[in-house]
């Protein structure tokens, strides 16, 4: 749309992903074809075109119908809220209904077709209209004779048409072969739009695809689009390119423990997540549980549910323990519960669009995503999916999508080919041992983010999802009431081992108690000879000392001259 | 012009004086501007009229260039358009009406033609 080169001036058409498409619109004071099988919705498409231009773009339109009354035309669109009536009686609209005949009509000789050329004129000088419709002008061809005139006066009419500078939109009947059944597309070449409403698998979808447009690029591929009660809407253009902004916020899980299995911190905000597993593993509770979070945080959420009803999803969750209810009546989450086979897969991504649009939540949830999946229509159901879920990054809206595996299937596998579009991807699985089923949670992968390669096991409590580390023993991982008993095993084991250390800590203490006893006894024996010894010791002494007064005693009384005893070195 | 001759060249409505008859042909014909074709046209008419329908037709000729608005009452797209007012129903003849035949099987003639001559 915004480009640096001229490209051609273009007339928005205001119908929502047309102008995407077509960068800006139809080429601007130029006819376009728009032709597709019956009840494609080419009329309604060129009615739009014209409305909104009355409406949108100050831009007055003739309507120009040769197959319906315009009190049909003024009935029919009413149910889309457009009021022909109203826009007529003020000058934006003009609707001319030309009432073709064949029986009605003799040819006598040559002819022109001025008296149209006359009205069309008439009618856009009456009101200064800038676009015209011309629906279906191949009726002229059954209602008057002698194609040759018409062919040279249809060209006469779409250079008219130039010269007047109107953007025009002339339908056409998609032939055999050929766009329209009169080969219109040779006269009208400078922007060709094909319509086709298909039925596969009893659901119909409807597709739109410029198949033309001269002087300007535009996109190639088949946009599905729908007709609702807003009117005519092509979808969803946005996925056209991946330019995405990544956020680094942080969203947590509801589950305190899987935000410290992904790297602490939860989810990414904008980031897709999906939860896959086989029937029963949870993924819904573990998608409420994050529903929950979001809501208890202040987000808005809204969950798309495509095989339970709101309340019984409401009901279902409210027996784990988590009641939504509360969100639900204070309008921060809402329920959109249809039956995927309600429409086809272009009308529910136009429901979620709107539905996202209206509501606006942080926090988007698609319980299953499976579900679309009938027949062989994968590949339709991965587009659809990419584009929602590139139009939710696009709104930094956090996508939780489930995915039910079937039974027997590889559980890295998703029934629809989408883990390349899943920045975090959770696994749950049915651990199948000791005659029991358990519920077990794997990362598979989380881009960006330091994530945990651990299983734990997944438990539904009355308190909600709770996770658990499982025992992964020499039979393998345990879960369940396996991991029960060997935790009572494990416990056992522990009090014996407790046991016995008491048990040596205690005989220990009775030898250090016998031990201390015996040195006791020791002590006082040898305390009690040491005594003794001492008292002889004291009598030796005094004997010795008595002896030796005696001796004194003996010498004085032989008046000897030398000292007994041994004094010999006094004597030298 | 030649036009000028035929009845009350009217192109809003007047009091249609040939009413009484009840086998009155009230013949309207459409043209813009004067072309060939339309000229041609009003010549041949004329010229069957005379023929056919002496004494009890009336040709009224309207220019669309200077009505516009007239195309659509008479659902005209073709130009010129011959239509037969009356008798009722309501045809339409296209083209320069050179193919007398058809002309006049357009205004259901040929019959009445046939017993004429």
């Amino acid at each position: 749309m915004t480009k640096t080169r001229t490209q051609l001036p273009k007339t928005p058409t205001g119908i929502q992903g047309l102008d995407e498409i077509t960068g800006g619109g139809l080429p601007k004071g130029r006819p376009t074809l728009v032709c597709g099988g019956a009840g494609c919705g080419k009329t309604l498409l060129a009615m739009e075109f014209l409305v909104r231009g009355a409406t949108q773009f100050h831009e007055p339109g003739v309507f120009m119908a040769f197959e319906e009354t315009a009190k049909d035309l003024t009935e029919n669109v009413a149910s889309l809220g457009f009021d022909l009536k109203d826009l007529i009686a003020h000058k934006k609209l003009a609707v001319d209904y030309v009432y073709l005949e064949r029986s009605e009509i003799e040819e006598t000789g040559a002819y022109n077709l001025e008296g149209l050329f006359i009205r069309l004129n008439q009618a856009i000088e009456a009101i200064g209209a800038k676009r015209v419709v011309l629906d279906t002008i191949e009726s002229l061809f059954s209602g008057l004779p002698n194609p040759l005139i018409l062919r040279a006066e249809l060209r006469r009419l779409f250079r008219w048409l130039k010269d007047k500078g109107v953007t025009a939109v002339i339908t056409g009947e998609r032939g055999d072969g050929t766009l329209t059944r009169q080969g219109l597309e040779e006269y009208v070449s400078d922007c060709v739009i094909v319509l086709d409403h298909r039925v596969t698998e009893q659901v119909s979808s409807r597709r739109l695809r410029v198949v033309k447009y001269r002087g300007s690029t535009h996109g190639t591929n088949e946009y599905p689009f729908l007709i609702d009660e807003d009117g005519f809407s092509v979808l969803p253009i946005t996925s056209l390119g991946l330019q995405q902004a990544a956020s680094t916020q942080r969203i947590p899980t509801g589950v305190d423990r899987l935000d410290t299995m992904l790297g602490g911190a939860g989810y990414y905000r904008g980031s897709s997540v999906l939860i896959s597993g086989t029937a029963g593993t949870g993924k819904s509770s573990l998608a409420a549980t994050f529903v929950e979070a979001a809501c208890r945080r202040g987000e808005r959420a809204l969950y798309f549910a495509f095989e339970e009803s709101p309340s019984q999803i409401l009901r279902n969750m409210r027996s784990i323990g988590i009641d939504l209810e509360p969100w639900v009546k204070k309008g921060r989450l809402q329920f959109q519960a249809n039956r995927p086979t309600f429409a086809g897969l272009e009308m529910h991504l136009t429901t979620m669009h709107k539905a996202i649009q209206r509501f606006r939540p942080q926090v988007v949830v698609v319980d299953p995503v499976n579900s679309f999946v009938v027949g062989d229509n994968e590949t339709e159901v991965k587009a659809m999916l990419m584009r929602l879920v590139d139009f939710l990054k696009m709104n930094q809206i956090t996508a939780l999508l489930t995915s039910l595996t079937s039974g027997g299937s590889v559980l890295e596998k998703t029934d629809v080919a989408i883990s390349s579009l899943i920045d975090t991807w959770l696994l749950l699985r049915d651990i199948e041992s000791g005659g029991e089923r358990n519920r077990g949670l794997y990362i598979l992968k989380s881009r960006g983010m330091a994530h945990s390669n651990q299983i734990r096991e997944f438990l539904l409590t009355e308190h909600g999802v709770a996770l658990r580390d499982v025992y992964v023993g020499p039979a393998g991982v345990l879960t369940g009431s396996a991991r029960v008993a060997q935790e009572a095993q494990e416990q056992a084991a522990h009090t014996a081992r407790q046991q016995e250390v008491e048990r040596r800590q205690l005989e220990l203490e009775r030898k250090r108690q016998v031990l201390e006893g015996q040195i006791a006894a020791m002590r006082a024996e040898y305390e009690a000879q040491a005594a003794e010894t001492l008292k002889i010791i004291g009598q030796e002494q005094v004997r010795e000392a008595q002896l030796a007064q005696e001796r004194v005693a003996m010498g004085l009384s032989r008046k000897a001259d030398t000292k007994p005893n041994g004094h010999k070195g006094h004597a030298k | 012009m030649t036009a000028k001759t035929a009845k009350p060249k009217s192109a809003p409505r007047k009091p249609r004086p040939a009413r009484a008859k009840s086998d009155a042909y009230i013949l309207r014909l459409y043209v813009a501007g004067l072309t060939s074709n339309s000229m041609t046209a009003l010549a041949n008419l004329k010229q069957i009229c005379e023929e056919h329908l002496a004494g009890r037709y009336e040709i009224q000729v309207i220019d669309l260039l200077a009505n516009p608005r007239l195309a659509q009452g008479d659902q005209i797209l073709a130009i010129p358009t011959l239509v037969r007012k009356l008798p009722v129903p309501m045809r339409k003849i296209i083209g320069d009406l050179s193919d007398t035949e058809r002309v006049l099987i357009g205004l259901d003639l040929q019959p009445q033609e046939r017993s004429g001559s």
